[in-house]
């Protein structure tokens, strides 16, 4: 099958929130578990895993952004003011988040310490709640007059929506729990390992619900996954979904297995996540109304940005992983601190 | 009509814009010259091994760090501010500047973010060849994002390389007409070395200050004080004359928005006056109380003592910017800008005179011009921005039409959270910096305090242990890894 520019653009736009997901999700799950690490010692070294690599974790964050104002300008021009509160309280969230990265070694007193743990806790966690609860307002749906956002202020705001947003706040809890299992040892390993399971139930417990209700939200939904005979070939989805859970339970109780399989089995729930979210839309942008090709770029747009797109993002991920290379190893608590 | 404080939701996201732009650009300005700076020093620590580069060069790294922090976080305010208040520009001119920004993000973004954790704690673990190489790839990184968002500002500017298609859209046609338009060059020049001269004002400041304070045998102090004056001395004389340049592109492109600057109401047939102050009144047309040199605003432009000089008569009054405000910022920005070239020759004089160490003169002036650049630059933007005005594209769509179908409470309330969050973060950050500057460098300045690093012998290589057995490189290495937090 020859794909057309205009579908290769959905899949990198795709794959760079995916790898946003991914790597934000940790620094943001690091936030998010802050309180069930009380003590300054461990925290310090909670934020100090991700401290070399955050600003780049972010920086996908900007290209999925930025790719969707390029490739898809309508859908940029749709989506964000349909979801402005969300948005904005994303940034700001971000905001917070991210000078705590910096703000927090400055702090002399208790209670400038206490401030910005608080800024990097609320401001992850409202992060993630925001981009769960945008990604729920997509999914059920954005009115659309013209070539503009048509719907109330409140719309974004639903059960479905909020349902959405505590998955993904759970789901990088998740992944952040996995990260610290990966990074550290001794007794915070431990903690992580627990904090894991947690998150790890409450994931699967909000994967559940959010694929139950997502068919009931527009009917050609409820035709993908649930008319036959489509439902053979998309039950592979929620079958895969069911034996990774297992295997996850399996490595985060019993086996010594290496350090970063749990992390891998829940990268790849994400991955079945997106897969999963990819074929409820498809192939709307905006549903139901606007669909990739309505939204697209003109080829001349998509083309100047395609090659360089193909030539940088390989590069891009080199010197990505060579950074994380650098920083490879379990972090001794004791190192940096004096 | 809707409205929150009167404001309706246009001007408010305007407003919106400006202040969190204006914030943002603080940053970034700080950023481009001293990631350049850092790489200098480390270049200079490498080459001579002489100890007090690596002090200034850790000294300014932890400065760097939280300005480059919230530099990022207050960017990605803008990269979607585009979405959520200016939709009808998004939708418009999406296929032509979106993707600009995106090469922005492909080859600037991830470039600085991705090399940034090396040069602040890598030192140690990659040897300093890689890490001086990551230092370079960061102020290349912040060179190139600049140019990039200033080839988007230009084409707002002046657009060229583009059709429209019939749902209003603007489509590329000509890539590399759209990347350099007319006034892309002198935008490039003028802010890349706007950046360099606000950087060595600040640095020149902050040894200024210690020299007041009696801390001229402390060599980290005399070597910033001392580089800095001689930045300033070869970036200011140019910074004028790189803006003069840019004036005269812009009379040629955006003549309306030289009128607002010069505040030429009237058309002047036979040499126009340079207005020097006034105060400009748009309704009536006028500059009033103006004090002003025959002739001289036409010989500055190149048109001769006699020469023709449009005002804003020819424009119609609904496309006119606002007079004032440009006006006044101009002003600001050049009488800063002659201040500047003031205290390079002031250095070059007194260096000269062998006292550069020995002139608490020039040290107050220089105390007092450290945030000089940073005022000029926003000046500067200010001038440019608002003389664009209507218009958000120039010539072609009006701000009006740019600005998103929002309510003037959701644009209002979110211009007020970021109001007040900024003042609190970056107010919070500002201080931190302050703390910094006002602590002198040390004899064993080290870098930024945390560095994570592995507990099993991961990270190290042979290579490196080897090096870590030279007793000076020890020493060395030990420096740039501790914390600040003894």
């Amino acid at each position: 099958m020859m794909i057309d520019l205009t579908t290769a653009w959905a899949l990198l736009l795709a794959f760079a929130v995916f790898v946003y997901v991914v790597l934000d999700g940790f620094d943001l799950g690091l936030g998010i578990l802050y309180p069930f690490f009380p003590e300054k010692r461990d925290r310090d070294l909670m934020m100090n895993t991700v401290a070399p690599v955050w600003d780049g974790n972010e920086t996908w964050l900007v290209l999925g952004g930025g790719g969707l104002f390029a490739a898809f300008p309508l859908a940029y021009a749709v989506i964000l003011p349909a979801t402005y509160p969300l948005i904005i309280a994303m940034l700001l969230g971000l905001i917070f988040r991210g000078v705590a990265f910096e703000f927090r070694w400055k702090a002399r007193r208790p209670i400038t310490r206490w401030i910005w743990d608080a800024a990097f806790i609320g401001g992850s966690t409202v992060a993630a709640m925001a981009q769960g609860m945008t990604l729920g307002a997509l999914l059920q749906g954005i009115e659309v007059e013209g070539r503009a956002y048509a719907g109330g202020w409140w719309d974004w705001l639903t059960p479905f929506t909020l349902l959405c947003g505590a998955a993904v706040v759970a789901g990088y809890a998740l992944l952040g729990a996995c990260w610290l299992n990966i990074k550290v040892e001794g007794k915070i390993q431990e903690r992580a390992r627990n904090m894991a399971r947690i998150a790890g139930v409450l994931t699967v417990i909000g994967i559940v619900a959010v694929s139950a209700a997502t068919p009931f939200l527009e009917t050609a939904y409820f035709e993908r996954w649930l008319s036959w005979p489509g439902i053979l070939e998309v039950a592979i989805v929620p079958v895969l979904v069911g034996a990774l859970t297992l295997w996850l339970a399996w490595a985060l109780t019993h086996a010594r297995g290496p350090d970063w399989l749990p992390m891998m089995i829940a990268l790849a729930l994400f991955a079945l996540c997106f897969v999963g979210l990819g074929l409820s839309m498809w192939p709307w942008v905006i549903p139901p109304t606007i669909t990739l090709q309505d939204a697209a770029a003109p080829e001349s747009s998509q083309m100047f940005m395609f090659v360089g797109a193909v030539v940088l993002v390989p590069i891009i991920l080199a010197y990505t992983a060579y950074a994380y290379w650098v920083f490879r190893g379990k972090l001794d608590p004791d190192e940096g601190y004096h | 009509m809707d409205s929150f404080l009167g404001l309706d939701a246009l001007m408010l996201a305007r407003i919106q814009f400006g202040f969190t732009v204006s914030f943002h650009f603080i940053f970034p300005s700080i950023s481009i010259g001293l990631a350049s700076y850092l790489a200098v020093l480390n270049a200079m620590w490498l080459w001579t091994k002489d100890e007090t580069y690596l002090n200034v060069f850790n000294y300014w790294l932890k400065i760097f760090a939280i300005s480059f922090a919230m530099g990022v976080v207050s960017g990605i305010v803008m990269s979607y501010q585009f979405g959520t208040n200016w939709s009808g520009f998004s939708d418009k001119a999406g296929p032509v500047v979106g993707p600009l920004m995106a090469y922005e993000v492909l080859t600037a973004f991830f470039l600085e973010a991705g090399f940034l954790g090396i040069m602040l704690f890598g030192r140690r673990k990659v040897g300093p060849g890689l890490h001086m190489f990551a230092t370079a790839m960061v102020a290349v990184g912040t060179a190139i994002s600049a140019t990039w968002i200033l080839s988007v500002n230009s084409w707002m500017q002046t657009p060229q390389g583009f059709g429209v298609n019939e749902v209003g859209q603007f489509i590329p046609e000509d890539w590399w007409a759209i990347v350099f338009t007319p006034s892309f060059p002198y935008r490039l020049a003028h802010t890349l070395t706007a950046a360099y001269l606000t950087t060595a004002f600040i640095v020149g400041g902050v040894g200024a200050w210690h020299l007041l304070k009696g801390r001229s045998h402390n060599p980290g102090v005399v070597r910033m004080f001392s580089m800095a004056m001689w930045m300033i001395a070869v970036t200011a004389p140019l910074q004028v004359m790189l803006g003069h340049e840019h004036g005269l592109n812009t009379l040629e492109y955006q003549p309306a928005k030289i009128s607002a600057m010069e505040g030429h109401f009237e058309s002047h047939e036979d040499g126009a006056p340079l207005i020097l102050f006034g105060l400009p009144d748009q309704e009536a047309g006028e500059v009033r109380y103006a004090l002003e040199i025959p002739h001289l605003s036409s010989v500055i432009f190149g048109k001769g003592w006699n020469g023709a000089l449009a005002g804003l008569d020819v424009v119609p009054d609904e496309l006119e910017p606002p007079v004032a405000v440009v006006f006044w910022s101009f002003r600001v920005m050049v009488g800063l800008g002659m201040l500047m070239v003031l205290a390079g020759l002031w250095g070059l004089w007194a260096r000269w005179r062998g006292n550069l160490g020995a002139t608490p003169m020039l040290w107050r002036l220089m105390v007092a011009m450290g945030p000089s650049g940073l005022v000029a630059v926003i000046a500067g933007w200010i001038t440019t921005e608002v003389g664009r005005q209507p218009y958000v594209v120039y010539g072609e769509l009006l701000t009006a039409d740019a600005v998103s179908p929002l309510g003037a409470g959701a644009v209002g309330w979110s211009l007020v959270a970021f109001i007040v969050i900024y003042f609190a973060v970056f107010g919070a950050g500002v201080v931190y910096i302050l703390r910094h500057m006002l602590t002198p460098p040390t004899p064993k300045e080290r870098g930024p305090n945390a560095e994570p690093g592995p507990t099993r012998s991961a990270g190290i290589t042979p290579q490196q242990q080897m090096s870590n057995r030279d007793p000076k490189a020890t020493e060395i290495t030990t420096d740039a890894t501790g914390g600040t937090r003894a």
